[in-house]
């Protein structure tokens, strides 16, 4: 679903953010991406969002080299990946439904389907009976779960999370990730990146750690879920 | 593949044609709908850029107006303008009455009529307010006049007259009474390219205007503009509230300065029809009219829709999520 071959990034200032990097994500996989702050895992996000182009080597996301991809395909890239956002990344001026349902409105749903979408999509992380409530008056857990639904609500294939549980209590952080194993299990590929190394080694999943851009270990945690298999 | 199966598929496509189109009428609705609420919000900052787009389409839209009346006034008196045929002294009252029947029976004329010096000085007396001038002098000084309407106004017909009439026996001099019309009427030919000049910096003021106040707008809803981008937004995504924007303020300067317009008629109708009527003129002031006016909200919302498309161009293509 996502291989990096190779890849390099550079900032224009002569930052190296990523170095060789290589690794592919499985259709349906999910994995844990860690290291500490300017490590590289946010660069690596953004990559896979076409927000920075790699300064070297190639990414194919589903057999699409994103190196290739001309500037007015990008939006549909990104109708493909679901992100979710440390800072969320809502908007105050309209209510919780609306946010959610901006992917659809964005891609022309008619209203009754995107309506029963952003309804399913708020049901799943337990937000419904708050829909008409403007996000600003929601604690930072549930901003959170609104993110998550709005990255879901149009099912991408994959999911991408840049700290989902940096601002939030270990509690708050473990339910988060249940809500990721529950979209992973019915066959969303996810990339998670996190530096919550005590709660993502409690998770069984597979943990690629950066360091000053490039991939120093790729490990399971616990037994290699081969068995699981690709899903139907 | 059987004939039912591609039925079905031809059905599944116009199924989709359909939908798309249905889709994006309900995007276009949403957003016009978004953006006027959004407008309404601000109702002050609304209302001004409002007011400068209706004073700037106002000034030169009423300049046209007032040149159009006036281009039409001047022909509905040009319809009754005279020429004055000046006889000399030695022409008698009988000559005279010869030659108005001659002249009478010219195409281009449309009536002729003698008026002999004791009539010119009645008349003199009459109008001028002057007669005690005129009684003082031993004998009439006015010489017998010629009195001619003429049938058509072309140049060239105008003056195949005039030469016909100062080459005739006993004729002093000819007055035509329309240098003044054809003077006007070269004034209201620069007036309107005047006008049509302010007409087009005006517009472009009221495009620039517009797409200022676009730029502020995007300025302030940078975060959103991310997020849709983030989600998958085209290009074309993040702009379309901006250009109904743009159109609904151009649209409401347009509505303004209809009322302006409107309002204008109103004060100035009751003198300008007593003024014409003293001129003797049936020429009834013309306003906007309804093919006017609704030229003129269309105008006004393209040219709103054109400052944003300008705003939206040079400065949404700048925000990009980092």
């Amino acid at each position: 679903m996502i291989r990096f071959d190779n890849v390099s990034m550079r900032y224009p200032g002569g930052h190296q953010a990523l170095h060789q990097v290589n690794f592919e994500l499985a259709d349906g996989e999910m994995a844990f991406l860690t290291g500490r702050s300017g490590a590289g895992k946010s660069t690596l996000l953004k990559l896979l969002m076409v927000m920075e182009k790699p300064s070297q080597g190639q990414i194919l996301v589903d057999g699409r080299n994103l190196g290739r991809l001309p500037r007015q395909q990008i939006p549909f890239h990104r109708r493909r990946i679901g992100v979710v956002f440390q800072d969320h990344q809502l908007l105050f001026d309209r209510s919780v439904f609306d946010n959610v349902a901006l992917p659809l409105q964005i891609e022309g749903y008619p209203k009754h389907e995107a309506d029963r979408r952003v309804r399913a999509a708020l049901d799943k992380v337990g937000l419904l009976r708050k829909e008409k409530m403007n996000p600003q008056q929601l604690s930072g857990g549930e901003q959170q779960r609104v993110g998550i639904a709005r990255a879901v609500v149009n099912r991408p294939q994959i999911l991408l999370a840049d700290e989902p549980t940096g601002n939030l209590d270990p509690e708050l952080a473990a339910e988060i990730m249940q809500l990721f194993e529950q979209f992973n299990q019915v066959g969303v590929s996810m990339l998670i990146a996190s530096h919550d190394l005590s709660l993502i080694t409690r998770l069984q999943h597979r943990i690629l750690t950066l360091d000053q851009g490039s991939v120093v270990q790729d490990a399971w945690q616990g037994a290699e879920p081969a068995a699981r298999g690709p899903r139907p | 593949m059987s004939k039912p199966r591609r039925a079905s598929g031809a059905q599944q496509h116009r199924r989709t044609m359909r939908s798309a189109l249905q889709s994006a009428a309900q995007t276009h609705w949403r957003t016009a709908r978004q953006s006027l609420q959004r407008l309404l919000q601000t109702p002050v900052a609304t209302a001004m850029t409002v007011a400068v787009i209706g004073i700037a389409l106002v000034l030169p839209v009423g300049l046209l107006l007032t040149l159009d009346n006036l281009r039409g006034l001047s022909g509905n008196l040009g319809g009754v303008s005279q020429v004055s045929v000046y006889l000399e002294d030695s022409v008698s009252a009988a000559q005279a009455e010869t030659l108005v029947q001659e002249l009478g029976q010219r195409e281009d004329v449309q009536q002729a009529r003698y008026v002999s010096p004791e009539e010119g000085s009645e008349e003199f007396i009459e109008y001028s307010g002057l007669g005690d001038v005129l009684a003082a002098l031993s004998e009439n000084p006015l010489p017998g006049v010629i009195v001619l309407t003429p049938r058509l106004l072309d140049a060239a017909g105008a003056q195949t007259l005039l030469s016909d009439l100062e080459g005739l026996p006993g004729v002093q001099s000819v007055q035509f009474d329309l240098a003044w019309v054809e003077r006007l009427q070269q004034l209201l030919a620069l007036a309107g390219r005047a006008a049509a000049g302010l007409l087009l910096v005006l517009c472009l003021g009221v495009a620039f205007v517009t797409g200022n106040t676009i730029r502020l707008a995007i300025e302030g809803r940078r975060a959103e503009i991310v997020v849709v981008k983030l989600v998958g937004g085209t290009d074309a995504d993040v702009a379309l509230p901006f250009l109904y924007c743009g159109a609904f303020y151009g649209l409401g300067g347009a509505i303004g300065a209809c009322l302006l317009l409107w309002l204008g008629m109103l004060l100035l109708q009751g003198p300008a029809q007593t003024l014409l009527t003293l001129y003797g003129s049936d020429y009834r002031p013309q306003g906007l009219g309804l093919g006017g006016g609704a030229l003129l909200l269309a105008g006004g919302s393209l040219l709103g829709w054109l400052g944003a498309l300008l705003s939206v161009r040079q400065h949404l293509a700048a925000i990009e999520p980092r």
